[in-house]
């Protein structure tokens, strides 16, 4: 499988074409924003009916990049789930499916808004989470150093690539991932709130059947909109 | 028989009037269950199908809601309004009337809900809202008779689909309502009747006299037409002359976009002042009205326009139509021709402009057409799943309702009468509870039934939503446009993506108004009038139509002519040339002609199925190549031809058009493929599987949203037999993939192949090498273009040395 090796303050982080960020040092698999039980949520709160298939889909995407490479650990970088109840209302098999992949692994829950507390699931929960020289937390902080987070879903288009792709952004002392979840949407990598946590030189990682390592666009108009509802 | 009070007749006395043969036949069969009414423009045809209703109700006994009146526009519900109200004034008839579309005031909506009008105008959308209404029932008690206008219109689409479903509620709500159709002329006057009717009961059809053949020609230009394009802009000069030398013109153009270009270059060149409007669809509200208000006031000379104006709006003194672009059915021409010279008996005058030299022929064909009174068109296929499934929740909004006896109403449907008990039960079941293979939301059901067998909503709350998606009609994404702190006055819309490809500076055409992109906020696209650069092209909705096969079976046969004597000459010289130097494209056979240009290899397939159609050939071909290893790059699809290119060439192109192989093609490259996305996003959001509005204010921008092709890829992979991907298939079949005119094609040339290798693009191929709608082929060969992109940003920046990320295998 290929990936970017990127070193980052004095570690080396491999961003896989999935949105995954795998830290071999520690063993660990870093995802963000898997929003696991999306449909549900929305089910429950507006009454529309999504095919429930988006928690199948991205714990199989999250088993086949386990398989690959062969990580031990998995840190979730919070909104794993899309409310603490749908972490509770998962399908059985779902669940099973979840729980038989956490099982033998050490596997960290950090909180997200949209999950701000233990979801009652094997694992251990933080509300952030600092290992060696890198902070994990959901919501990026300004001034933070080896920070890593993500709840912002970047995503960035490439000129006359076609559509925008979900994507990993990083300058020297942040890294904000993409998400990781099958139904999630994304913010242009070019957004405000995004220009003001990302300095320069930054660099964007567009995930896909391979990463693709582009510089941070320096101005407007790259992230191109989507019908979204 | 209804018989005309005397009143009547002396109004029609004073104004010196005499009521038409197929007016007094309409009267005569007033109590007919279904009639429905075949008539050109100017017949007098919304007063034929109003006056049983103002005979019947001219002694003022009749309490409520006597009339509905359904047209496909807005507009024509106001211009009716008016229309009626001057008769009704005049005798002093006790008939109250009044209009009802998206546009009406809440508070007068509130007010028609309590008190119904006797005559209420409204449109199949605000129908279908109002029918989803707790009180529907007793709003639509009394319901005798029930107009629909444009029926020939309305029945091309899924909004004919849902007002016959609404018309089938509406005669349970109201038994023994009569139904009239109104249509302009077409080709098969009895399927449309059978559509209007209660299944399996009759309709009776009055045919008017068509009238006087139009006077019809090609506008005869100075400059010739550009080899590609669809814009007319060579032709300004011309239809100005025409526009000074006529009462009222009507220019219509096939797009939103070339009406917006056309309008634009028509003011630049527009030095004597002549006050000329434009109206389409996406323009605000306001300034539709204004445009309108000043074409019935006799204050325009000419109305640059599109289908918004199609129909039979009464616009006065209406001289000449001119056509933009060749009109691709001639069924449409017709009926668009009609709109010229609003009186009975006198012949309409029309100029067509071809767009480009290979449109010059199809207008000749279209002429053609026109003098033998052939009309085109092809039969629509039974009433679409997801309108139903629309349907269902528009019933389970006005209350509990019994599974069978709503069956039974919609087995009485026209679109809907052979509709299978088992696919009712499908609708049913995806309306209740998502219908997916997963059984997930027992537990969040959107319809429950009740210990005594109804349905309901399980939350009746959710009627508010269902009520703000009610409507079949698929826009993209649309964003307002406003003059920066010009107040509440929106200029129109643009597409959402199109906005989000502007930076500030950039400036596009809007109202015929070249403006600056300053800011996107909250969902307003902020502009000024600073414009000092060359404006881009805003984008629309609205596909092309390809054009049918009918009338592209009369242009191959034309071009077998030894000469085109009446053509211009430019094109005649093109003609003959592409004779010389290659073929003429035959019906029964198909032209593959290959060259090099611009350092590729080119095939062009000239098989004359229609643009939707040459655009899955190209699909569907490349496909091919890419496998046989000739590395196709690209194509581009017209109306008459799919032009292909490559790294490699093509010397056997008879194995490509197996029907076999292609059909094999398809099944394979549909699932996964952009057209299957945009159709089934619009067939989803129609079933109610997606919702566009929402009570609260959209977000833009933000993580919380996402695409619905992420829904589509999912539900394809995880759930593939699910209705809403059976209907997306259906439809995309019929619609834009257009696979019955691929077949259509193989079917009329056999195998039939002959190639021509050309030393440079022929006259033929050359006009599509200019083209604008390249689609990439999206092979290996794509991929590696994306990463020699990125490379080059990275190398480009000067960043790479930096911290030096390197690929690397995990």
């Amino acid at each position: 499988m290929n990936a970017i090796e990127i070193p980052f303050q004095g570690e080396t982080l491999c961003a896989l074409a999935s949105g995954a960020l795998l830290w071999r040092a520690r063993d660990l698999l870093i995802v963000s924003d898997l929003h696991l039980g999306k449909s549900e949520r929305i089910a429950r709160r507006r009454g529309t009916m999504l095919p429930p298939y988006e928690t199948r889909a991205t714990l199989e995407r999250l088993e086949a990049d386990l398989a690959a490479t062969g990580a031990n650990g998995v840190l979730c970088l919070g909104d794993s789930f899309d409310d603490l109840d749908a972490a509770t209302g998962l399908e059985p098999q779902d669940r099973a499916h979840l729980v038989s992949l956490i099982e033998g692994r050490a596997w960290h829950w950090v909180e997200g808004n949209h999950d701000p507390g233990p979801a009652g699931l094997p694992g251990v929960h933080h509300a952030e989470l600092v290992m060696g020289p890198l902070t994990f937390r959901h919501i990026a902080e300004p001034g933070a150093q080896g920070e890593l987070s993500g709840h912002y879903h970047p995503k960035l288009g490439l000129p006359g690539c076609g559509e925008a792709r979900a994507c990993l952004l990083f300058d020297a002392t942040r890294m904000i991932l993409p998400a990781y979840g099958a139904y999630t949407g994304g913010m242009p990598a070019t957004a405000p709130e995004l220009r003001a946590l990302i300095g320069s030189p930054g660099f964007a990682v567009l995930t896909g059947s391979k990463p693709l390592l582009v510089p941070y666009p320096a101005r407007a108009g790259a992230g191109r909109g989507r019908r979204r509802f | 028989m209804t018989a005309l009070p005397p009143l009547f007749d002396d109004w029609f006395a004073k104004r010196g009037w005499s009521i038409h043969p197929h007016q007094r036949e309409m009267l005569a069969r007033a109590d007919a269950p279904a009639l429905m009414l075949i008539a050109p423009t100017g017949g007098g045809k919304t007063l034929a199908g109003f006056l049983p209703t103002l005979a019947e109700l001219a002694d003022g006994s009749h309490k409520g809601l006597h009339t509905l009146y359904v047209s496909p526009l807005k507009a024509l519900a106001t211009d009716i309004r008016r229309n009626l109200t001057i008769p009704v004034e005049e005798m002093g008839l006790p008939i109250r009337i009044e209009d009802r579309t998206g546009d009406t005031k809440q508070t007068a909506k509130k007010r028609q809900r309590a008190d119904p009008p006797h005559i209420l105008l409204t449109t199949p959308e605000s129908l279908a809202l109002m029918i989803s209404y707790e009180d529907a029932p007793r709003i639509f008690a009394g319901l005798k008779r029930i107009v629909v206008d444009e029926i020939h219109a309305l029945m091309e689409g899924k909004r004919g689909d849902q007002l016959m479903l609404s018309l089938g509620r509406l005669e349970t709500l109201a038994p023994g309502l009569r139904r009239v159709g109104l249509s302009a002329t077409v080709e098969d006057p009895e399927a449309l009747a059978s559509l209007l009717a209660k299944h399996p009961e009759p309709c009776e059809i009055i045919e008017a006299d068509p009238g006087p053949d139009p006077d019809i020609s090609m506008l005869r230009t100075e400059a010739p037409p550009p080899w590609a394009g669809a814009g007319g802009g060579y032709a300004v000069r011309e239809v100005l002359e025409q526009v000074k030398k006529h009462k009222t013109t009507l220019i219509f153009h096939n797009t939103r976009a070339q009406a917006e270009i056309f309008f634009h270059k028509l003011w630049l060149a527009n030095e004597d002042d002549l006050p000329i409007g434009i109206h389409h669809g996406s323009l605000s509200r306001q300034v539709r009205a204004n445009v309108e208000a000043a074409m019935v006031a006799g204050e325009l000379k000419a109305i640059v326009c599109t289908g918004s104006l199609d129909l039979g709006i009464d616009w006065g003194d209406v001289d000449l139509v001119i056509q933009i672009g060749a009109p691709k059915n001639v069924k449409r021409l017709v009926q668009r021709i009609g709109r010229a010279n609003h009186r009975y008996n006198a012949p309409s005058k029309a100029l067509l402009v071809p767009a480009n030299r290979f449109e010059v022929v199809e207008c000749m064909a279209a002429l053609e057409a026109v003098k033998a009174h052939e009309l085109d068109g092809s039969p629509r296929g039974p009433g679409p799943l997801d309108v139903l499934c629309q349907h269902i929740m528009i019933t389970a909004c006005a209350g509990p309702f019994d599974e069978d006896a709503l069956f039974a109403e919609v087995k009485t449907v026209g679109p809907y009468a052979g509709i299978s008990r088992a696919q009712f039960d499908d609708c049913l079941d995806f309306v209740a509870t998502g219908g997916y293979a997963l059984r997930a939301y027992d537990k969040w059901k959107r319809l429950l039934q009740r210990p005594d067998g109804l349905w309901q909503l399980r939350d009746p709350r959710s009627a508010l939503r269902i009520r703000m998606n009610i409507g079949t009609i698929q826009d993209a994404d649309m964003l307002k446009v406003r003059m920066r702190g010009g107040g509440g006055r929106p200029l129109g819309e643009v597409e959402e993506g199109f906005a989000s490809s502007l930076t500030p500076g950039d400036t596009f055409l809007i109202g015929g108004q070249v403006v600056r992109y300053e800011t996107l906020r909250e969902m307003t696209v902020e502009v000024t009038r600073r414009a000092d650069r060359e404006p881009r092209i805003a984008t629309y909705a609205g596909a092309k139509m390809p054009t049918s096969a009918q009338l592209a079976h009369r242009i191959l046969d034309d071009l077998q002519r030894p000469d085109w004597p009446e053509l211009p000459r430019h094109t005649r010289d093109w003609l003959h040339l592409q004779r010389e130097v290659s073929k003429m494209p035959e019906r029964g056979r198909i032209l593959v002609e290959t060259f090099e240009h611009d350092g590729r290899h080119h095939a062009c397939f000239h098989t004359f199925a229609g643009r939707h159609a040459q655009q899955t050939l190209g699909l569907l071909l490349t496909r091919r190549m890419e496998t046989l290893g000739l590395h196709p790059l690209g194509f581009v699809g017209t109306d008459y031809a799919t032009l292909v290119w490559g790294l490699d060439e093509l010397t056997d192109p008879a194995p490509l058009f197996e029907a076999h192989e292609l059909r094999e093609g398809l099944e394979g490259w549909l699932t996964s493929n952009a057209v299957m996305k945009r159709t089934f996003r619009g067939v989803a959001s129609i079933a109610g599987l997606i919702e566009k509005n929402l009570p609260q204010v959209r977000k833009t921008g933000k993580q919380a949203t996402f695409s619905s092709d992420i829904l589509y890829d999912t539900l394809a992979k995880y759930d593939p037999d699910h209705l809403i991907l059976r209907v997306t298939r259906d439809e995309a079949m019929r619609g834009l993939v257009d696979f019955a005119r691929v077949e259509e094609m193989l079917e009329r040339t056999k195998g039939r192949v002959d190639l021509v290798r050309a030393a440079r693009p022929t006259p033929l191929a050359a006009a599509m090498l200019l083209e604008r709608d390249r689609v990439p082929v999206a092979g290996a060969g794509r991929e590696r273009l994306a990463e020699q992109e990125a490379a080059r940003l990275l190398k480009e920046s000067g960043l790479a040395a930096f911290g030096a990320p390197t690929v690397a295998g995990v």
